[in-house]
């Protein structure tokens, strides 16, 4: 058996072509208590499909996350849409990218850029309650997404 | 043990926590459990009577001015000094050199005894289980004096290995700077004998106290070490001032390293004569209520009988270790039977950062990721841990918080 490629991680990905914003809105709406919205949290983060170890290397590493995260891209030359794999060895904070990724994945790197990032988290409640260090972490991989897109605009 | 006051109080962990305001809150809906005391301690009112003392009552600069509030405020400040140096048991108060914390301490020691004293080829040697601040401020000296830094690896069980200390001991080794308890693991170093065979070859020692401090009655002529640092905070003090004690004849004939203020004896612009010790090292005004209120936190403990404080802390831990054996997937790191009360765990398939908010949402607080001790991660092979760690008002409730908020996020994640 060969490993998967990216493009096979790529391919598996569920998160931003059928899971949309609002499915998670819903959701978490729905869920009012921390435990259940944390094991929901951590249930998105399993849903993602991960990354080759190749590409868990220093160019796509996100600095300012308290654990591990990594997000690479690839823009689909004939829609001009931009697509994410992010991955982390924490699970909540793999859950929270899981969200970030949702919110981004398959846009054009304009919408992308026109997308406010802040609304979706405050609709979803979730910066408040994260601790200043793990709310810096989410920020830093939503510069990396946006400087991404920018490359292509 | 020659404390200020002679100790003359019962300890009762369940009384002497009512004395610590920060204890009594709720966090998250949940009654606060504090176990990231090897981060911070919580200060009992007392430290913050002193300190409110102080700024309503006595506020001015020390050392200085020809008035009654300078007077007192310059009278607390000193006798802050001579409560450390009892303490510590130290010498002479000459020995007690305020600094920013233990880091600062360390610094202090690193660039004025090191880079006045080490050359190129001498060696430093450090253990393998230091924190960056006993790591860097060595690194820095190194680079610039040309000595070269060993390491003693340590084992399996997160004790050091003496034996391989004994091989890298030479007529080189000029500094030895060890760590008394280790941050990441809790394992206390055979300090007094890692000392005393740096002394048979020659070297001056450092003992990083940071950790050590606030669970052992640490008594530096007994030691036998030229150094020893700690922090206030830490020992339910104030953040912001902590202790260098040195060999009086060792900070005797150390330069300068940081220059104004108190530490002058004369200025003109040809030359300048320095103050005597302790005000030598002491640039500029220092952390006068931080200062006064680390005296308070020390008259704080002294009312106790340190054997009851290890007592109850040893069974917190031995708690700890015993109700961690029913977590599934739990390796805890260093099992050293010499060990401060602290533990250090991880469970498979859960990583630290994921353990630090989910046990926060449960109201307890825990420090989680490398503690400042990359190599020794690098050495454990994981990326970090999450650390529980006790102080003496800490309640065997607190540890069976704990494990049922542990083994709840267990579930969370099957």
């Amino acid at each position: 058996m060969t490993e998967p490629t990216r493009a096979d991680f790529f391919a598996k990905n569920t998160l931003g072509i059928t899971t949309t914003l609002t499915d998670i809105q819903d959701t978490i709406s729905f869920l009012d208590d921390w435990e259940e919205r944390y094991s929901y949290i951590i249930d998105l983060g399993r849903q993602l499909p991960g990354l080759p170890e190749a590409d868990k290397v220093e160019e796509n590493y996100i600095h300012g996350c308290q654990s591990q995260v990594w997000i690479v891209h690839q823009l689909d030359p004939e829609t001009g849409r931009l697509f994410l794999l992010v991955d982390s060895d924490a699970m909540i904070v793999k859950g929270l990218a899981a969200i970030v990724l949702v919110a981004y994945n398959g846009k054009t790197p304009r919408e992308i850029l026109d997308l406010d990032i802040e609304a979706v988290f405050e609709e979803l409640d979730l910066i408040r309650h994260l601790s200043p260090t793990r709310g810096n972490g989410l920020r830093s991989m939503v510069r990396r997404i946006r400087s991404l897109a920018e490359q292509y605009c | 043990m020659t404390a200020a006051v002679q100790p003359q109080r019962v300890f009762d962990p369940y009384e002497v926590r009512q004395e610590f305001p920060a204890l009594n809150q709720e966090v998250n809906g949940k009654p606060l459990v504090y176990l990231d005391n090897a981060a911070t301690s919580q200060k009992p009112e007392a430290v913050l009577q002193a300190m409110m003392h102080y700024y309503r009552f006595d506020n001015a600069n020390v050392h200085r001015a020809a008035h009654t509030l300078s007077d007192r405020a310059t009278r607390s400040f000193e006798q802050a000094r001579l409560k450390v140096r009892s303490w510590l048991n130290a010498a002479s108060p000459n020995e007690i050199i305020w600094t920013r914390g233990t880091t600062e301490a360390i610094n202090l020691v690193a660039q004025s005894y090191g880079r006045s004293h080490l050359k190129a080829g001498d060696e430093i040697i450090i253990s393998g289980m230091e924190h960056h601040s006993n790591i860097v401020p060595w690194q820095l000296v190194a680079q610039q004096t040309g000595a070269l830094i060993k390491v003693i690896p340590v084992r399996e069980n997160g004790t050091l290995d003496m034996d391989a200390y004994r091989q890298l001991l030479s007529e080189r080794t000029k500094l030895v700077a060890v760590v008394h308890a280790s941050n990441a693991l809790g394992t206390i170093n055979p300090v007094k004998e890692i000392i005393r065979l740096a002394r048979q070859a020659g070297a001056v020692t450092l003992i990083d106290g940071a950790q050590a401090s606030a669970h052992l009655r640490v008594d530096v002529q007994d030691l036998d070490c030229d150094f020893y640092a700690l922090s206030g905070h830490k020992m339910f003090g104030p953040t912001g001032i902590g202790v260098l004690y040195g060999r009086e004849s060792l900070l005797s004939i150390m330069p300068p390293w940081q220059a104004g203020g108190e530490m002058i004896d004369r200025v003109s612009f040809d030359t300048t004569t320095f103050n005597d010790l302790p005000f030598k090292f002491e640039a500029g005004t220092p952390a006068i209520s931080q200062a006064i209120g680390f005296g308070a936190a020390l008259d704080y403990l002294s009312q106790f009988n340190w054997e009851d404080i290890m007592a109850h802390e040893h069974k917190l831990l031995d708690r700890a270790r015993e109700l961690s054996q029913e977590i599934p997937g739990i390796r805890v790191m260093g099992d050293s039977e010499n060990k401060v009360a602290l533990l250090s765990f991880v469970v498979e398939g859960i990583h630290p950062s994921d353990f630090g908010t989910l046990l926060d949402h449960q109201g307890i607080a825990v420090r989680t990721g490398h503690h400042c001790c990359m190599p020794l991660m690098d050495q454990l092979a994981i990326p970090g841990t999450t650390r529980a760690s006790f102080a003496f008002y800490n309640t065997l409730e607190d540890v069976e918080a704990l494990f049922r908020a542990i083994q709840k996020i267990q579930k969370m994640f099957v």
